[in-house]
C-alpha cells in the first residue's frame, strides 16, 4: 500500500520542503491533478495556419495530435488509435487529409471521427464507428495561444487566463501590427524538476548573477536596460497561479512612446527599415523587434517570455524539457524578423549565452535539494514590501518572489482539490 | 593549382585540435572576416540567414563566444565541458584554385561534472586560399540529433 504524500504539508505561503523537486509519489499527482485538470498551452494559431494543418505535441505526459479541420475549427486529440493503442502520427508538423493508424489501418479525419477500418467483415457488422473517433479534449483559444484540457468541467478558458488577459494582448503587440508567428524553437532538457523551471521565469533577482556572461557580451546601452534588479520594475500576482514580472516598464507597451530614442543596438535595422517604411512605422517595428519588457508567467507550461514562448514539460520527476519558441512578424520585413532570429540565437537555446547557465543553476538546485532532510527552499522574497492594488492584485518589487508564490498556491489549490482530482490515485492508495 | 585534399584536411585537424585544447584565440584567426560558424537546426536547409539556428555566427559573435569561454564568468563554462573529437570520412565535393568544399564526419565526446555525452554531426567545410594561408570560409555543423531536445553545449561544436 502507497500513502500519498500530503500537498499541505510540503508548500506553504513562503517556503517550499527541497522534495517537492524529487518525490515520485508527488509526480504522480502532478501529473494527474495539475496536467489533467488545468488548461494546458499545446500550441500558437500559427502553427496550424491552414486547413490540413496539424502538430503533434504533449498535454502533461499524454501524446495529442492538434489540428485544423476543413471548417477552419482546431481540434486538440490524443495520439492514441481507438483499436489497439498505436500512435497515428509520429510527424511534429506538416499537412494531412486524414490520419492512416500504420497497425491495421484504421483511418481518421482531422476531426478525429473514424472514417475507414480495412476487412470491416471480420467485426460481423458489431463495430459502430461512430464509438470511435480519437479521444478529444476540451479546446479553447485565446489571442493565438491555443490551450487543451482533459477537465469537461473547469472554468472557460477566459476566466482561466482572467487578469492575464491584458497582458497577452500586450505581448501580442510584437507583431508591430502584423499577425505574430512561431519561427522555428531551440529545445532542450535538463536533469531536473519542472517546477524549478517554473520558478525561474518569475526570478529577476538571478539574471544579474547568472547572466554575467551574457551582460559581458552586450553594449553598455543595453547593459543598462538590462540592469533592472534595483529598477522601478514589479512583479504582481494575477490570480490562478499566473504573474507577470515587468522587468523593463518602458516596454510594456510597445505603442507607446514611438518617440522614444532608438537604441545603439537597432540603428542599423531602423536604417534598413527607412528605405520602405515611414519614420512612425519604422520605430514601431523597431520596438517590437527589441520584445516586451516582461515575462508573463501562464500557469502551469507557458511563459510569454520578453520575445519568445517558454514552454515546459515534465518527463520524469528529475527530468523537464524547455522549448523557447521563437516568434515574429508575420509577413513583416526579413530584416526586422531576421534580427529576431539573431538575438533569440544569442541568448537561447543550448548553444546561446543565457539558457546554458541558467541550466546550469537549475541542475544544481536539483542537486542541492537532495541534500538533508526538512530543509525548506525560501520563497519570502519581497513579502515584507508586498502590496495589494485596488483590483486585488499582491505585487512586490521586480526581485521579489511573489510569482512563485502564486504559482504555489495554484499548484496547492490543484493538489488538494478533490473534486478535481481523478479517482485513480485515491484507488491505488486503498489498495 | 586546386586546393588538395590534405591541405583541407590539414586546417580542419588543426581546427579540431584547438578547440579540444581550449586555444580559443588561435581558432578565432583560423576563419576569414566575413566567414560565418553556423550549427542549424533544420536538417534540410541551405538558407541558414532567414531561420531559427542553434548559433549563427559572425566575426564578432566568434569573438564573443570566445570571450564568454575563456571569461570563467559563465558557470555552465566554468570550468568548461573538456571535450574530444575526431574528424574523419573526408570527402572532398568541390576544388578549385581559391576555394573547396569539404565534407567529414565528426564524433565528439564531452565530459563535465561526471556526465558523459556524444553528439555525432556532419561537417561541411568552405575553406579559401588567402594571402596568409588557407582559411575557413564557412563551417557548417549538422548534429544527428539537432531536431531532438539537447542539452546544454558551452564550447565549440
Ligand atoms: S492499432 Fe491502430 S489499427 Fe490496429
Ligand atoms: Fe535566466
Amino acid at each position: 500500500m502507497t500513502t500519498l504524500p500530503d500537498p499541505r504539508s510540503l508548500v506553504n505561503a513562503d517556503y517550499a520542503d527541497g522534495s517537492i523537486y524529487s518525490n515520485p509519489d508527488l509526480y504522480d499527482m502532478e501529473m494527474d491533478r495539475i496536467f489533467m485538470h488545468n488548461w494546458i498551452w499545446v500550441a500558437h494559431r500559427s502553427d496550424i495556419p491552414e486547413a490540413g494543418s496539424f502538430i503533434t505535441t504533449f498535454v502533461g505526459p499524454h501524446p495529442v495530435v492538434v489540428t485544423r479541420d476543413r471548417k477552419g475549427d482546431v481540434h486538440v486529440m490524443l495520439n492514441r488509435c481507438r483499436h489497439r493503442g498505436a500512435t497515428v502520427c509520429e510527424n511534429k508538423r506538416g499537412k494531412a487529409a486524414s490520419f492512416v493508424c500504420p497497425y491495421h489501418g484504421w483511418a481518421y479525419g482531422l476531426d478525429g471521427a473514424l472514417r475507414g477500418v480495412p476487412f470491416q467483415d471480420g467485426y460481423s457488422g458489431q463495430l459502430d464507428k461512430a464509438k470511435y473517433p480519437l479521444v478529444s479534449l476540451r479546446v479553447e483559444e485565446y489571442n493565438g495561444l491555443i490551450f487543451a484540457t482533459f477537465d469537461a468541467d473547469i472554468m472557460p478558458l477566459d476566466a482561466w487566463l482572467g487578469r492575464a488577459k491584458p497582458w497577452i494582448d500586450l505581448f501580442m503587440k510584437q507583431g508591430a501590427g502584423w499577425p505574430v508567428k512561431t519561427m522555428g524553437e531551440h529545445k532542450f532538457t535538463f536533469p531536473g524538476n519542472w517546477k524549478i523551471q517554473l520558478e525561474n521565469t518569475t526570478d529577476a533577482y538571478h539574471f544579474p548573477i547568472v547572466h554575467k556572461s551574457f551582460l559581458d557580451s552586450v553594449d553598455g546601452e543595453t547593459q543598462n536596460t538590462f540592469d533592472f534588479v534595483e529598477g522601478e520594475g514589479y512583479v504582481e500576482d494575477l490570480g490562478h497561479g499566473h504573474s507577470v514580472m515587468v522587468m523593463i516598464p518602458e516596454l510594456v507597451d510597445l505603442e507607446a512612446d514611438l518617440d522614444a530614442p532608438i537604441p545603439e543596438r537597432f540603428q542599423e535595422l531602423a536604417e534598413g527599415l527607412s528605405k520602405d517604411y515611414p519614420p512612425e512605422q519604422v520605430r514601431r517595428i523597431v520596438r517590437a523587434v527589441g520584445g516586451s519588457g516582461f515575462n508573463l508567467n501562464l500557469f502551469p507550461n507557458l511563459a510569454c517570455s520578453m520575445a519568445f514562448f517558454r514552454v515546459l514539460r515534465p518527463l520524469s520527476v528529475t527530468e523537464t524539457e524547455i522549448r523557447h519558441i521563437a516568434i515574429g512578424m508575420d509577413g513583416g520585413p526579413k530584416l526586422g524578423n531576421d534580427m529576431r532570429l539573431r538575438l533569440h540565437e544569442h541568448f537561447q537555446g543550448p548553444m546561446g549565452f543565457g539558457s546554458p547557465d541558467d541550466a546550469e543553476a537549475w541542475d544544481r538546485v536539483q542537486r542541492g535539494s537532495l541534500a538533508g532532510r526538512d530543509i525548506a527552499i525560501l520563497l519570502n522574497r519581497g513579502l515584507g514590501h508586498e502590496a495589494r492594488r485596488e483590483d486585488g492584485n499582491l505585487f512586490s518589487d521586480v526581485s521579489a518572489e511573489t510569482g512563485m508564490r502564486a504559482a504555489y498556491r495554484q499548484w496547492l489549490a490543484a493538489m488538494t482539490d478533490v473534486t478535481a482530482a481523478c479517482s485513480k490515485n485515491e484507488e491505488e492508495s486503498m489498495a | 593549382m586546386s586546393i588538395t585534399l590534405n591541405e583541407a584536411v590539414e586546417l580542419v585537424t588543426l581546427e579540431a585540435d584547438l578547440l579540444d585544447h581550449g586555444d580559443f584565440t588561435q581558432w578565432l584567426s583560423l576563419y576569414t572576416e566575413d566567414g560565418l560558424y553556423i550549427v542549424p537546426i533544420d536538417p534540410d536547409t541551405e538558407d541558414f540567414e532567414d531561420i531559427l539556428n542553434y548559433a549563427y555566427d559572425n566575426a564578432e559573435m566568434r569573438a564573443k563566444r570566445v570571450q564568454r569561454l575563456l571569461g570563467g564568468r559563465a558557470i555552465s563554462a566554468a570550468p568548461p565541458a573538456r571535450t574530444i573529437r575526431l574528424l574523419a570520412r573526408y570527402r572532398m565535393l568541390d576544388t578549385d584554385e581559391t576555394t573547396c568544399t569539404l565534407r567529414c564526419a565528426q564524433m565528439l565526446t564531452e565530459l563535465r561534472q561526471g556526465r558523459e555525452r556524444y553528439y555525432a554531426a556532419n561537417v561541411t567545410f568552405d575553406l579559401v586560399r588567402t594571402e596568409t594561408g588557407l582559411k575557413i570560409g564557412r563551417k557548417v555543423v549538422r548534429l544527428l540529433t539537432s531536431t531532438e531536445a539537447l542539452t546544454a553545449v558551452s564550447y565549440i561544436l
